[in-house]
Parts: C-alpha cells; sequence; structure tokens
C-alpha cells in the first residue's frame, strides 16, 4: 500500500472507531452537564451492556443487532434505578462522596461479573455482522461500518431532540443554569431521571453494538472509560457536540498515531489531551 | 488544626499512641512471622502514600484520582536507574521523586486554574494513559514488568533478600519522617494557604494567595513522597509492573484509605491503612481464587458505604459535627 | 500623589459595557462612598480595581505605580484588598486560622501571624475573639462579615473595598459596622465603601462616587451629591 493509502485506512478506521468513542462518551457528558456529578461507573455500565448483549445472542440466539432495543430499553430502566438509588443521594453532596460513590458501583459492577462470569474472555461468534469490504483499495469492516452508521444515526437524534424539541431544550437550559431553568418552570427532578436514563441507555447502545465484534471481559469498561474521560475533557464538559469531535478526534490520532507504532497510541492521546488543556482548559466546547 | 484539637482533647491519646508506637517497634522482635511483618510493611507504604494524598487532596482540596502515576513513576524511575544505570536506589528514588514532582507540576499547570471538577478527571485521565503508555513502552518491558537485581543485602542497597526486618523498619522510619514533615508544613504559613485554598479560592486570592502557585507546590510536595514510597515498595518487591504500580485501582485505594480513617487529619490516612490493608490481605488469602471478585465486592461495597454515610472518614465518629457535607 | 489613581478605566462583557472610562483619584486617609442603582456596575468596578478582573481600557496607579492586570495576591500584597458582596470565607476553618491566613501576607512566622491574627480579631470586635475557636460556618452573617473584614485587615492593607458591608444586617449590627469602618478609617487605611442605605453613606463618606449604567455621573462631598439632579434622575428614573 502506498503512504498515502495507508493514511486514509488510519483515517476512515479512526473516524469508525470515533464514532463509538463519542457514543460512549456522549452519557457522561449529559450526565455531568446537568446534574454535575461525574460517573465514574460509565466503564462499567458500558461492560454491563456487553455481556447483555451476549447472555441474549449465547442463550436465546437473539443477534445483537436486534437485541440492540431491548438492551436499550433495559438500560434506560437501570439509569432511572441508578437515578432513584444513587445519584439523587449524591446530587448535593461534595465532589468527594460523588466520586466515591460512583467509583463505588463501578467496582461493584465489576466484582459481580467476574464473580458470575469469571474473567474469560467472551466474543460473540456467528453473528449477523462480520467481514469486511474493499472500496478503492481502503478495508472497510461491516461490523465497524454498521455500528458507526448506528452511532451517527443515534447523535442526529440526540441533538434533533435536544435542539429542536421542547424537553430537549428543557435539558440544555438546565445544563445552563439549573436555578433559570427551575424558576421557568421546569421540573428539575424530572430532567434528572429523563438525563441519566438516557445517558445510561446511549452507553448501553453503545454497548450493545460494540457486542458484535469487540471481546468481553470484566474489566474491559476501564480502557474505553479512560477514553471517554479524555473525551469529555478534550470535548468540555456538558457539550454533546464537543463529545462527538472529542471522540472523533481521539479516534483519528489514535489510528494515525497506532500506524507509527502501537505504543504510542496512547501517549498520543496524553499528547492531544495536553495540547487542547493548555490552549482551552475547559475544552473545545466547553465552559 | 485537627492535631491540634486531639493534643488538647486528652493525654491518654497522646499516650496511647506511643505505646501504640513502641509496640510496632519491637513487633519484629516479637511476632517472627513474616506474613505478619508484610502486612505491616504494605500497612506502612499505603500510609505514606494515603498522608501524600491528603497534602493534594484532603488539606488543599484538590481531588486527585489519579495518584498511582506518581506511585508508579517512582517505582520505575529508582528501577530503571537501578537496571540499566546501576544507581544507588536511594539515589534513584531521590530522583523519582523530583521526576514525580515534575510531572506534577506539568500536568497541574493547566488544570488548576479552573474549577476542582477537571482536576479530578484529569488526574483519572492521566492516570490512565500513563499506565497504557507504560503497559505498551519497550524500554521499561511494558507489560512484562521489571525484574529487579539482587543486590547484596544492606540498607545502602536497599536490599534485604532473607528477612523482612530491614524494609519493616525503613517504611517504618519514612512513615514516621513523612508524618513528621506533613505536620510541620500544616502548621505553617504553607499550610494555612492550603486550607484556604480549599475552603474559598476566591476569597484566598483577595487575601494574598497565589492560588495556583500554592496547588502547585501541594502536589509537587504529594507526587515526591508518593514516588519515594514507590521506589521502596518496587526494591521491597523486587518486581514491579503497570498494573501493579500505575494501575486506577491503586489510585483509588489510597483515596479509600485516607478516606477510612479521616480525610484531611494528620494521622487519619495511618489510621484507614491499619484497618484497610489487612482487611484486604486476609481477604486474598483466605478467598483464594474465587477472591479475585470477593475481593472487589467488599471494596465496592466499603467505597459506598463511606461515601454515602461517612465520606470524611472514621474519624469523624471521634469528632461530632464534623460530619455534615 | 494620590493613593489611587484610575484612568479611562473600561471593562465589558462581550457586547455589556460594565464600566465605561472611568476616571477616579482616591487620596490618602479618605472615606470614599461608592453608589448607584443596582446593576450600575459598582461591584464590577471593585474586581477590576482589586484585580479580580482585567480590564479593557485604561489604566490604574497605586502609589505612582502602574498595577494594571496585577492578580488579586499581588494587589493584596501591595495593599489593595476587598471583601465580597455575598461573603465568601472558609466554611470550615476556624476563625482564627482563616484570620491567620491573611495575616501570613506579612509573614513566613506562624506565631507572628497568630498574634497579628489575634490582634486583628481584638480590633474588629463583634466577639470575634471570644469565638476565635469557632468554626466559620457556625457564625452568624454578621459574624461572617466581620471575620472578612478582619482577614482583610490580617493583611495590613493600605486601601479597602468593602463591597455592601451592612447588606443582611439589622440595625444595631449596622451601627456596629459603622463604628468598625470608622475605626479602620482612624488608624490610616483608605476605604472605598459600596452601600446602598443612603443615611450610611452620607455619615461616613468624605467624597461620594456615582455610577449609573457604567458610567461615573458625579463625584463629590455628600451634600452635593444628594442634591444633583442627575443622581436623583438616576435612581428615582425617568
Amino acid at each position: 500500500m502506498t503512504l498515502l493509502q495507508i493514511l486514509v485506512q488510519a483515517l476512515v478506521n479512526g473516524l469508525l472507531i470515533g464514532c463509538l468513542y463519542a457514543m460512549i462518551s456522549i452519557g457522561l457528558t449529559l450526565i455531568w452537564g446537568t446534574m454535575e456529578i461525574i460517573n465514574f461507573a460509565h466503564g462499567e455500565f458500558l461492560m454491563m451492556g456487553l455481556y447483555l448483549a451476549f447472555w441474549l445472542f449465547t442463550l436465546f440466539a437473539i443477534d445483537p443487532l436486534y437485541s440492540l432495543p431491548i438492551v436499550v430499553l433495559v438500560f434506560f430502566g437501570a439509569g432511572v434505578l441508578f437515578y432513584k438509588f444513587v445519584l439523587k443521594l449524591l446530587v448535593h453532596r461534595s465532589l468527594f462522596p460523588q466520586v466515591l460513590a460512583t467509583f463505588g458501583l463501578g467496582l461493584i459492577f465489576q466484582a459481580l461479573a467476574l464473580f458470575f462470569w469469571s474473567p474469560n474472555y467472551r466474543l460473540v461468534r456467528g453473528n449477523i455482522l462480520k467481514g469486511n469490504f474493499q472500496i478503492a483499495g481502503i478495508w472497510i469492516g461491516i461490523p465497524e461500518l454498521v455500528t458507526s452508521s448506528f452511532c451517527v444515526t443515534a447523535m442526529v437524534v440526540l441533538f434533533y431532540f435536544l435542539n429542536q424539541t421542547r424537553t430537549g431544550r428543557a435539558i440544555r437550559a438546565t445544563t445552563l443554569n439549573k436555578e433559570a431553568a427551575a424558576l421557568v418552570g421546569i421540573d428539575i427532578e424530572r430532567i434528572y431521571i429523563l438525563v441519566v436514563a438516557l445517558g445510561i441507555s446511549l452507553v448501553g447502545f453503545a454497548g450493545g453494538l460494540l457486542a458484535n465484534f469487540y471481546y468481553i471481559y470484566p474489566r474491559v469498561g476501564g480502557n474505553f472509560a479512560a477514553l471517554a474521560y479524555v473525551v469529555v475533557c478534550i470535548g468540555g464538559f456538558g457539550s454533546t457536540t464537543g463529545a462527538l469531535m472529542g471522540g472523533l478526534l481521539l479516534g483519528v490520532v489514535t489510528s494515525i498515531a497506532g500506524i507509527i507504532n502501537p505504543a504510542f497510541k496512547y501517549a498520543a492521546v496524553f499528547l492531544v489531551y495536553l495540547i487542547v488543556v493548555l490552549i482551552k482548559p475547559t475544552g473545545l466546547k466547553g465552559w | 488544626m485537627y492535631l491540634i484539637n486531639f493534643q488538647s482533647k486528652n493525654f491518654i491519646t497522646k499516650f496511647v499512641g506511643f505505646l501504640f508506637l513502641l509496640f510496632l517497634i519491637f513487633l519484629p522482635f516479637i511476632m517472627k512471622a513474616p506474613y505478619i511483618k508484610h502486612v505491616f510493611i504494605m500497612v506502612f507504604i499505603y500510609a505514606i502514600v494515603a498522608e501524600s494524598w491528603n497534602i493534594l487532596s484532603g488539606y488543599t482540596g484538590q481531588f486527585s484520582l489519579g495518584n498511582a502515576m506518581f506511585f508508579g513513576l517512582g517505582a520505575y524511575t529508582s528501577s530503571i536507574l537501578l537496571i540499566k544505570y546501576n544507581i544507588n536506589p536511594w539515589i534513584g528514588m531521590i530522583i523519582g521523586g523530583l521526576i514525580a514532582a515534575t510531572f506534577g507540576i506539568i500536568i497541574g499547570s493547566p488544570v488548576f486554574r479552573l474549577r476542582s471538577h477537571y482536576f479530578v478527571i484529569a488526574t483519572l485521565a492521566i492516570n490512565e494513559i500513563v499506565m497504557v503508555i507504560f503497559l505498551n513502552w519497550e524500554y521499561v518491558n511494558g507489560a512484562r514488568g521489571l525484574d529487579l537485581p539482587l543486590l547484596p543485602d544492606s540498607f545502602k542497597n536497599m536490599t534485604f533478600l532473607y528477612n523482612k526486618d530491614g524494609f519493616y523498619f525503613i517504611s517504618l522510619a519514612f512513615l514516621l519522617f513523612v508524618t513528621y514533615i506533613i505536620y510541620k508544613i500544616i502548621t505553617s504559613k504553607i499550610g494555612y494557604y492550603f486550607k484556604t485554598i480549599k475552603g474559598e479560592e476566591d476569597a484566598a486570592s483577595s487575601i494574598g494567595i497565589n492560588t495556583v502557585r500554592y496547588k502547585l507546590v501541594a502536589i509537587s510536595i504529594t507526587a515526591f513522597f508518593t514516588a519515594a514510597a514507590g521506589t521502596i515498595y518496587a526494591q521491597y518487591m523486587l518486581y514491579i509492573d503497570p498494573a501493579m504500580v500505575l494501575s486506577s485501582m491503586l489510585s483509588i485505594k489510597i483515596v479509600l484509605i485516607a478516606a477510612l480513617g479521616g480525610v484531611s487529619t494528620l494521622f487519619g490516612p495511618i489510621i484507614g491503612a491499619f484497618i484497610l490493608i489487612p482487611i484486604i490481605e486476609f481477604t486474598r488469602v483466605f478467598f483464594g481464587g474465587a477472591g479475585q471478585g470477593f475481593d472487589l465486592l467488599i471494596y465496592g461495597i466499603l467505597v459506598m458505604l463511606i461515601a454515602l454515610f461517612r465520606p470524611f472518614g472514621l474519624i469523624t465518629l471521634f469528632k461530632p459535627g464534623k460530619n455534615s457535607q | 500623589m494620590s493613593l489611587l489613581k484610575v484612568e479611562g478605566l473600561t471593562k465589558s462583557f462581550g457586547g455589556l459595557i460594565a464600566n465605561n472610562n472611568i476616571d477616579l483619584e482616591v487620596e490618602k486617609g479618605m472615606v470614599l462612598g461608592l453608589i448607584g442603582p443596582n446593576g450600575a456596575g459598582k461591584t464590577t468596578f471593585f474586581n477590576c480595581i482589586s484585580g479580580v478582573y482585567k480590564i479593557n481600557k485604561g489604566n490604574i496607579f497605586f502609589e505612582g505605580k502602574k498595577v494594571t492586570g496585577f492578580s488579586p495576591d499581588r494587589m493584596c500584597r501591595l495593599g489593595i484588598t476587598r471583601t465580597f458582596q455575598v461573603v465568601k470565607i472558609a466554611e470550615k476553618m476556624s476563625v482564627l486560622d482563616y484570620v491567620m491566613a491573611g495575616a501570613f501576607c506579612r509573614t513566613w512566622n506562624t506565631a507572628i501571624a497568630k498574634k497579628i491574627a489575634l490582634e486583628t480579631l481584638a480590633f474588629v470586635e463583634f466577639n470575634l475573639y471570644e469565638k476565635r475557636n469557632y468554626l466559620m460556618k457556625e457564625l452568624t452573617l454578621s459574624g461572617k462579615k466581620a471575620v472578612q473584614i478582619a482577614s482583610t485587615l490580617a493583611t495590613k492593607p493600605k486601601l479597602l473595598l468593602l463591597d455592601e458591608a451592612m447588606a443582611g444586617l439589622n440595625k444595631k449590627e449596622q451601627e456596629e459596622a459603622i463604628a468598625l469602618i470608622l475605626k479602620i478609617r482612624d488608624t490610616g487605611i483608605t476605604l472605598i465603601v459600596v452601600e446602598h442605605v443612603m443615611e450610611i453613606i452620607m455619615s461616613i463618606a468624605d467624597r461620594i462616587m456615582v455610577v449609573n449604567s457604567g458610567k461615573k455621573i458625579a463625584y463629590d462631598i455628600p451634600e452635593k451629591v444628594a442634591n444633583n439632579t442627575e443622581v436623583i434622575k438616576a435612581y428615582l428614573g425617568g
């Protein structure tokens, strides 16, 4: 392959995986934006999404593609529970209890996954999405392509929802200024429930998609969570467009850095993070 | 501040503390079991790290979820210097501390101008990245880790191959040293400035405190001592890899220890270490392979309980009124 | 040479000009009252002079030296310090510790800082000396305001900016506050006081500066300002 072809391939791969990074990060940034709580169990929710899709496939032979709506619905409910039993207690507390509590929850999820499903790596095999094809010399994986398309579609729907619907605007208003939003009659608690449920279902969605082609094990959440935090830092806390930009950026950066040297991938992430934070500490689209 | 309360509170507390210290000093001669000594060494090392964390996060209020990166930087620096350049571990410890402190300043500078939330996530994100970098870096042997060379036993070499007493006393002495330094710091101008920054940053600058500068001071001190503890750990274990010394699990453990014992108190982190580390060690031993999931479960539940009910430590059981927040 | 000289100070936020080309000279030992309708730009002005905001145009001179753009902590070391309208103090620190933090502005020695702090607490009264080991959150509003003032006094300022010190105080507390302000002035510290209660300002100020919509519309002795038609219009509208 020519150098140009290699670069374009890396770019394509990067954009594809970047969509997924963005998808994972959007839930995180939404919850942060409205409730000002950083969900440190985010990676573990992703992991649970992966396992749910896996077991639906393994035990009930429902292809991950078709189980997606089930996963999203389950996670919507999980989000509501998460709000009611955890986040609600944390809203008025300081940073410290918030961090500890959500991190603790993440540990519990990991522990349960380890206990019930062992540390063994799982993989969905024989599902619909598989294989790849070539366009103009560039290889594109079908699972990755479909996954990214779903992510993009979901994000478009989300942006429409946030900007064009009444509820969506209410959410944005709450993100910008809670007191003011309450004063104009927005029911803050309902917004909280909605946002958390939405955020968690989005990460479940991502997990369900990822299950089509990624290894599944109890600690898998960690790597993605790490990237998600960086995406949110780069994109700006509370900004969904920022999460999209950050996700794509990191996808491309890791992909291209990976060609130079696989070890360099994450060092490149660090560099990008430092550069962004030095230029605009609150993130590209943050305030 | 709270130390002063402690002292004026009762002579009994001081006396008990002194007796406990005597007990610790004579322990290796009373209990010969190597495993007991091992647990205590771990307690001491974690206590040092938790005490150091407290400077930046407890007293100055800059919550760090990534102190493992300083620990790992210290461990790796002294180990690499020893393996590749034959540099004495004590010197390596100082160099490791300086490198960690510099690193702390680099990552602190851009983020300290912002609200604390940004710093938290920065520490988390950077910790993760640093670990992954080390996992993939050939120079430090990546995921395979480093085996430290077996030097002849001596204090000068920070090596004791056949007897745990050496490390027991080194880590205990270092713990006492660090605690003393921290005490001196928090009763000095720097300490008062730290507390004011934690309390109210805007007001702090209007009464003459350069908040960014002092946060950088805080992170350097924290980084230095944490890294030094990392060196002691590396020399003791004689093997390190990224998962052991750089993981976010370690970072959380540090926070948990400090939280359990009492954030922003002088002895809280030490108490926390004495409670949590033995629990973790014994759980691992008794639950064997399945302990993998189980000790994490205990962990997680403990963390959540502390967070929801006693986020500022067990020490609040002794000081009513401090628990509102 | 005046203690504080402000030339053409302009501060804008996006399209909104909060302080518009303000000139001011404050003599040493003076009590300057700063008044104006809500939103006139008084607190913004304080934030500009104390270094919290970077001004867009103009210059600030303190004791003849140009201090434009200096940070708040640097301003404090030079001798300018301020209190906040909405009391900003460290809730979980003790009164003494917090005032000591202010005292450390001038020394590295803990014993000396403690001495300065205790003296300042005694000076400020409001029972603070007796309450020196209380945590700040245990104080009433007037107590907190007094501590705020004490902490600024401990930095040994030459110029003290008081932003609505009287807000939220009852009549008796206000009287104590006025007495304190005059006591501070008597020690030689120059004061700029933002206040809404007219009688108070009239009684303690040597000069009054009136701002409206970001512009300085009057600067004179209290009696003249009270009769200034533009000032009256600004407050009554129309």
